[in-house]
């Protein structure tokens, strides 16, 4: 069958450095991945087209390139899926990283965020004189995020890291709640604490980006909502993102739904006059448009708010 | 047609306009809407941080509430509510001793969810039961010229495998059609399926404010006249943060955001008042001059 790529090609060394498309057009086996078909185009028509592969089965991790805008394993991900009537597909390098050459990115970013998280087991107390023991049951929430194999598709299409470097991303945080979930590790509240601070879990969108787009199931998203828990839970709530659970808890458990007003006033901090003053013009626009919500105590109750309230009184009872 | 309706808290709250020009025009579509009186909120992703079994079990209340309504079909409005019940109706029917178990919380209230709910928004009933032939032969009033980037934002089309996609691959361009059908021209720009900001408006203002400047930005310099999002809270922030974020950016973007219902209603013919059009922060004037509407 016939492959039509849209590869976007960047000589760093060109006398005018800039990023342009190229299209190559090229005869392959029906079963070819998008790597495979690279591969046969560096190979065969045009040797300077640069990318990184290693393992070519889904394993290293070296792999990961946009393909038709999300970030994809090129060795993962066949032709037919993409192009099943045999349409262009647009192959990019990752986003959220410098392109060092066509299809490669500088992994800088990514390792660096990585390191930051201290990705190793920190022990409390004295030597064990034999292993470290730890029960199989205790080990099985590790299973997800120890499938990762830092191939940085997760970074690549964070919605938070691209307006905001210093976020942490998606797969450092899934790395942290592996150590933090370790039963072994004697640090989790040091590193609850960082996480707790600007760039660590409350940066997170919940897009779903990361879930969507990790090839082995890691779902970092997933991770990052277990460790906003265990913040809670450990530190407190100390944030606005912590407050903000909170109320919207409060609001719902109360009334049946949410009070909109009154989760913006409680995240911000009731006595936070500044911020409260600064939001006046927006709640005065929203008020003359007739939609600005009432607070409580006028936010009115739905009918069986009291079973709603059972609800959340079980749930908290019944908590481990 | 008819279906239980879940208009969520926010088309009851801050975006009023997106609750009235539903209901205008569910009834030009035959689509006959029966409110779930007493249905909580679903969590929208924020009780489901504190727990998982708390939201779900808010959401099986609701889901079992439509059954006593005799009706299978949810109908949503809003993307976080259709994509945090269909996640809770996905762990619900994997495991029926979970279910269970959860049926013993909603006991008290001599409710049982026994699994036959289907989750669907606006959008995917208008293409999938009503169809876009039908929709077509509706719009008497189609609007050539406007140039329309639907912004999908998350919980539509994300994590697919809660909803459907695998089975239903066109529902990643249903606003592009539904767009089409209403005369319109559907405008495509990088933000298109990304995060309005919303999430984290009251928490991180400032990459919030960003999200809202980059993607109205960027849809203004692809040509869009306006935006349409299938989201409450998706509105809010892009439309209601719109000025912050302009004055942030430090320019001007008035970019108006029409929630998709107000599109459809615009291509009906309805007025702008009905269709709430006079509540937003960022006018829609330019908007229902271009559609030649009744103000
Ligand atoms: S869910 Fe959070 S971590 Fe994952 S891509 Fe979105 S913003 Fe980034
Ligand atoms: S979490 Fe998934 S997407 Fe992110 S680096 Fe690890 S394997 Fe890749
Ligand atoms: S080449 Fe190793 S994961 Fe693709």
């Amino acid at each position: 069958m016939q492959a039509n790529l849209r590869v976007r090609r960047f000589d760093p060394e060109a006398p005018e450095p800039s990023a342009r498309m190229q299209d190559y057009q090229i005869e392959v086996p029906e079963h070819f991945t998008v790597l495979d078909a690279l591969i046969q185009v560096r190979e065969e028509d045009d040797p300077s087209l640069a990318l990184r592969c290693s393992c070519r089965a889904s394993i290293c991790g070296s792999c990961a390139m946009r393909v038709n805008g999300q970030a994809r394993l090129a060795c993962k991900t066949r032709l037919t899926a993409v192009a099943p009537e045999g349409e262009t597909v647009i192959i990019e390098p990752m986003g959220n990283q410098r392109v060092v050459k066509d299809l490669v990115v500088d992994l800088a970013l990514f390792w660096n965020k990585i390191r930051a998280v201290e990705p190793y087991l920190q022990p409390a107390g004295p030597e064990p004189e034999d292993e470290y023991i730890a029960s199989n049951e205790s080990m099985l929430n590790l299973l997800t995020p120890m499938g990762c194999i830092m191939c940085g598709a997760c970074v690549s299409d964070c919605t938070a890291l691209e307006v905001d470097e210093n976020f942490l991303g998606p797969a450092a945080l899934a790395k942290a709640y592996r150590f933090i979930a370790d039963p072994r590790d004697g640090a989790s509240r040091e590193r609850l604490t960082t996480l707790n601070e600007y760039g660590g879990v409350w940066d997170c969108t919940r897009c779903y980006m990361c879930v969507e787009v990790c090839p082995t199931g890691v779902a970092p998203m997933d991770r990052i909502m277990e460790l906003r828990d265990s913040v809670m839970r450990e530190i407190g709530t100390t944030t606005p993102g912590a407050r903000h659970i909170e109320s919207f808890a409060r609001s719902v458990a109360r009334s049946g739904w949410l009070d909109e007003t009154m989760l913006a006033v409680d995240s911000w901090g009731r006595f936070n006059l500044p911020k409260l003053i600064s939001q006046a013009p927006l709640g005065i626009r929203a008020l003359m448009r007739g939609k600005l919500p009432k607070p409580w105590p006028l936010h009115h109750k739905r009918p069986g708010a009291e079973f709603v309230g059972r609800i959340f009184k079980r749930w908290e009872s019944n908590k481990p | 047609m008819k279906y239980a309706f879940y208009p969520g808290c926010v088309s009851r709250g801050g975006t009023p306009e997106l609750y009235t020009s539903t209901i205008a025009i569910a009834g030009k579509l035959g689509i006959e809407l029966e409110e779930i009186i007493g249905a909580s909120c679903t969590g929208a992703g924020v009780l489901q941080e504190k727990g998982l079994k708390l939201g779900d079990t808010l959401n099986a209340r609701t889901f079992a509430m439509a059954e006593r309504l005799g009706l299978t079909t949810i109908l949503n409005i809003c993307s976080t509510c259709q994509g945090v019940m269909a996640q809770a109706n996905q762990r619900l029917l994997a495991d029926a001793d979970y279910l269970a178990e959860i049926n013993k919380e909603l006991e008290p209230e001599g409710l049982e969810y026994t699994g036959r709910v289907v989750i669907k928004h606006l959008a995917w009933v208008i293409v999938e039961e009503v169809g876009l032939d039908a929709l077509k032969a509706l719009v008497t009033n189609p609007l050539p010229g406007l140039k329309a980037a639907p912004f999908y934002g998350c919980y539509i089309l994300r994590p697919s495998s809660a909803l459907g996609l695998d089975q239903n691959p066109g529902r990643e361009q249903y606003l592009e059609r539904i767009i089409e059908a209403c005369g319109a021209e559907p405008v495509n720009f990088p933000g298109r399926l990304k995060c309005c900001g919303f999430p984290i408006m009251l928490i991180n203002e400032r990459n919030s404010m960003k999200m809202v400047a980059d993607h109205t930005i960027s849809a203004k310099e692809h040509g869009a006249d306006c935006m349409v999002t299938p989201c409450p809270l998706c509105h809010l922030n892009l439309d209601g943060q719109q000025p912050n974020a302009a004055a942030k950016a430090g320019r001007k973007i008035g970019v108006p955001i029409l929630h998709l219902p107000q599109l459809i209603g615009l291509a009906m013919g309805f007025s702008a008042k009905e269709l709430g059009m006079h509540q937003h922060i960022v006018s829609t004037k330019t908007i229902i001059e271009k559609a030649s509407v009744r103000v």
